[in-house]
This record gives structure tokens, C-alpha cells and sequence, in this order.
């Protein structure tokens, strides 16, 4: 079974929701899912870039009030 | 000789380590981007803070262009070991408090060691000989290479023709001879070769990529340092200088009043660590105070606040003032006249 790996970047601003997700992201296997927590706008935007510039796969994406949930799967091209 | 030499390209999110990296990646070269989150650098989450509505299109341009080029980017937060650079710069500071040399010593150093690390065989900076006053010169490129410990595994593709052999031209991964050969401070040439490369959008931020190349901002800095008796930072304090206007009517504290909603909600995230003001009889910004206000202290920051409120020409504004420790007070209050304002106040 996958791992799922959360990340809470909550209050943080850009880009240090992407810097931590990248630091939760190193090194692991295709198929972990690093669930990111965050609240920073702009990390709806940046989250996916660092995604696609790595080939990973971002699955979903939510937002609940302030809060916003960015879920990235890691993929075998990238590793 | 490696299969495919690679190379670590220090992206900035502008043109020049854009079009540095994709002069290397053309001659066949394996390039992933690497770019460094000082806490100063202007983007992110600086376009986060301010409202939303008025707010353009949030992007991180380092990403972006990563994108562009189609390359890995890594982003390293190096806050905690900038502070050194900021506060004690060997070579001083630039026209504000922006350390630009020592800056770019650090950088390189810091891509050396993740080369190193990570088996690849060079740097690549955008870097033009003569581009910027104070790091981008003829007589601090050879600084930079000995102080960062890259000596000549530091590429400089824009203007490598004008330097002496780097090794990865010596070792034939790169022709040096395919190079572009720009010099000085003219955009022109940068952006005829972006054309010619079919980039039809770049980023070209006025004051550079970092808020120390920016007078207020350095005020700011330097007013803080002054009233701190140190040259020390927090992340926090470096990212309240960038939002709301800073107001500083005494030695024993300043005001940070928020411009809009956007920076009103940031600021909100402070409450418990700034005795603050928050404006109850009209509609207005969150006031945090910083330092140690008395009980006359409160009722002028009140005043000040207050002219910034609906409130401003009104006979008197309310407001709650909550105390880091200790129970909230009504305090009312007359708003400060425009002419009873210090100018000098104003950061």
C-alpha cells in the first residue's frame, strides 16, 4: 500500500509550501501521496508547477474556506 | 567525459538564467534548474498577501520558467544561512542594504555543494559581464569563483566568450564558440536572442528579484535593526516588513496598519504575538504595535490608526486594544489631525 505522507504548511507563504512538499516528496517511492495542507492562494498555483516540472501527478486539489488541500502523487518518471 | 554532461543552472526567474540555461541544454547538456529562498525575494508571497481581486495572476516565475525550458526545478530554503550574508557582507552592501556580491558568492557556493552532492559536472548562471554595478563586473567574476570554491566549474554561458575557458568548455561539453558573446547593460541583445529562441514572454522585474535592492524596504531593515540594538532577524520580521505601512511615532514601538483585506488577514495570523488594535466603530484596518507602548503610547497609535479608517473625519473612532497578555480595553479616541503627522513618522 502507498504511503500518504501530510505535509501542514498552513500559514506558511510561497514558496515554502512547495519547499516542503519537495522535502516530503525526496526520495520516495512512485505511488506516495504527499497530502499538502495550506493556506497561502498561491500555492494552487505553484504546488502543480513543481509538479509538472518533477512528473508527478497532482490528484486533487480542495479548498475549504482558508484552507486548502493539494494532493501529489509521485510518479516513476521522476524518481 | 560523461555520457551526457549536466549541469546546474541557478534560475532566478528572469531572462538572463533563462536564456543561460537554454544555450547549455541546446548543445546537448542535461540542466536542472535550482533557485534559493532567501526570505527577501519579491515574488510569491508577497502577490499572495495583497487582495485577491487586485491581485495579477500569482505565479512563481522560477517555476514558470523551469516550465518553459522543461527542466527539474529545486528550491532550496536557505533563510536561516542567508542571515550571515545580510548582516556581515564581506564586500558590503549596494546602493541599499542588498549584498549583492557576497550574495552571489553564497549562491554559487551553495550550487557547488549540491552539484557535488547530486554527481553533476557544472554551474550555469545567467551572469553578463558588466550587466550590474556591483556583482556582475569584470573584477568580481574571478571573486566570485574563488569565494564560492566552483573555480572554473562555473559556466557563464551569455558571456562566456569574453572569460577565460571554463572546464566544461576545456572538456568539449560545451563549444565555447556557439556561445552568445554579451556584455555591458544592454537588454537588447538578451532579448533578440529570446526571440530568436521563440520565448515571446519573460519576466523583468524593475528592482530585481529581491526586496533589498528596494530603498523603503531597506529603510524598513535598517529602522529595525536600529530599535532592536542588533542586526538580527526572524523570517516573521522580514516578511512584516513587506506588508502595511510601517509608522514609527516613538523609539518605543511602530505601528504596521494593513492596506487592504488581503493584508488584513495576514496580519490577523500576529494577533497573539503584538499587542494590536482593532477598530470597532467604524470599518478599518488591524493595527499590530510593535515594542513596548504605554498607556499614552496606545491612545496616539489609536489616533494614527484611526486615519486610516472610515472613521478618519469622524468626532471620535472606537477601537478594541488587545494587549499580547492581559485583558482588551475600549480606548476612543480623537483621529490625528493631518497636520499634527510627522512626515518622519512614515518608514
Amino acid at each position: 500500500m502507498p504511503e500518504t505522507i501530510e505535509v501542514d504548511a498552513r500559514h506558511l507563504l510561497c514558496p515554502m509550501p512547495v519547499i516542503r512538499c519537495q522535502a516530503a516528496a525526496e526520495d520516495q517511492p512512485p505511488g506516495t501521496r504527499v497530502v499538502v495542507l495550506c493556506t497561502d492562494p498561491g500555492a494552487l498555483n505553484d504546488i502543480p508547477a513543481w509538479s509538472r516540472v518533477h512528473g508527478h501527478r497532482v490528484v486533487e486539489t480542495r479548498e475549504e474556506g482558508d484552507l486548502i488541500t493539494v494532493v501529489v502523487e509521485i510518479q516513476e518518471s521522476a524518481a | 567525459m560523461p555520457d551526457q554532461p549536466k549541469a546546474v543552472a541557478l534560475i532566478s526567474g528572469g531572462l538572463d538564467s533563462m536564456l543561460a540555461a537554454r544555450v547549455v541544454m541546446d548543445q546537448g547538456v542535461h540542466v536542472e534548474g535550482i533557485n534559493f529562498f532567501t526570505g527577501f525575494c519579491v515574488e510569491g508571497h508577497t502577490h499572495a498577501i495583497r487582495n485577491r481581486a487586485r491581485a495579477r495572476p500569482k505565479r512563481n516565475n522560477a517555476l514558470w520558467v523551469a516550465e518553459q525550458l522543461g527542466i527539474k526545478l529545486h528550491i532550496i530554503d536557505i533563510i536561516e544561512e542567508y542571515k550571515d550574508v545580510v548582516i556581515n557582507p564581506k564586500h558590503g552592501y549596494g546602493a541599499n542594504l542588498n549584498p549583492c556580491l557576497d550574495c552571489k558568492c553564497f549562491m554559487v557556493r551553495k550550487a557547488h555543494e549540491w552539484m557535488q552532492k547530486k554527481g553533476f559536472d557544472f554551474i550555469v548562471t545567467g551572469e553578463v559581464v558588466g550587466q550590474r554595478p556591483k556583482s556582475q563586473r569584470a573584477s568580481t567574476f574571478p571573486v566570485i569563483e574563488r569565494e564560492s570554491g566552483a573555480e572554473d566549474v562555473l559556466l557563464r554561458p551569455l558571456c562566456a566568450r569574453h572569460r577565460p575557458a571554463t572546464l566544461p568548455e576545456r572538456m568539449g561539453w560545451v563549444d565555447r564558440e556557439s556561445l552568445p558573446d554579451f556584455t555591458g547593460r544592454s537588454r537588447k541583445p538578451q532579448i533578440a536572442l529570446a526571440k530568436q529562441l521563440g520565448f515571446t514572454e519573460w519576466s523583468q522585474p524593475a528592482g530585481g528579484c529581491c526586496f533589498l535592492t528596494d530603498a523603503s524596504y531597506s529603510q524598513k531593515l535598517s529602522d529595525l535593526w536600529t530599535h532592536r540594538g542588533s542586526k538580527n532577524y526572524e523570517l516573521d520580521d522580514i516578511m512584516l516588513l513587506k506588508v502595511g505601512r510601517h509608522i514609527r511615532p516613538s523609539d518605543r514601538f511602530k505601528l504596521i496598519v494593513s492596506r487592504d483585506e488581503g493584508e488584513g488577514r495576514y496580519l490577523e495570523g500576529y494577533r497573539r504575538r503584538f499587542d494590536h488594535l482593532v477598530m470597532r466603530s467604524h470599518p478599518g484596518p488591524l493595527t499590530l504595535i510593535e515594542g513596548e507602548a504605554d498607556p499614552d503610547d496606545v491612545e496616539l497609535a489609536a489616533r494614527i490608526a484611526a486615519r486610516y479608517g472610515q472613521g478618519r473625519n469622524a468626532e471620535r473612532v472606537e477601537f478594541d486594544f488587545v494587549p499580547k497578555a492581559g485583558e482588551p480595553r475600549g480606548v476612543s479616541v480623537r483621529p490625528l489631525p493631518v497636520s499634527e503627522v510627522d512626515p518622519a513618522w512614515l518608514l
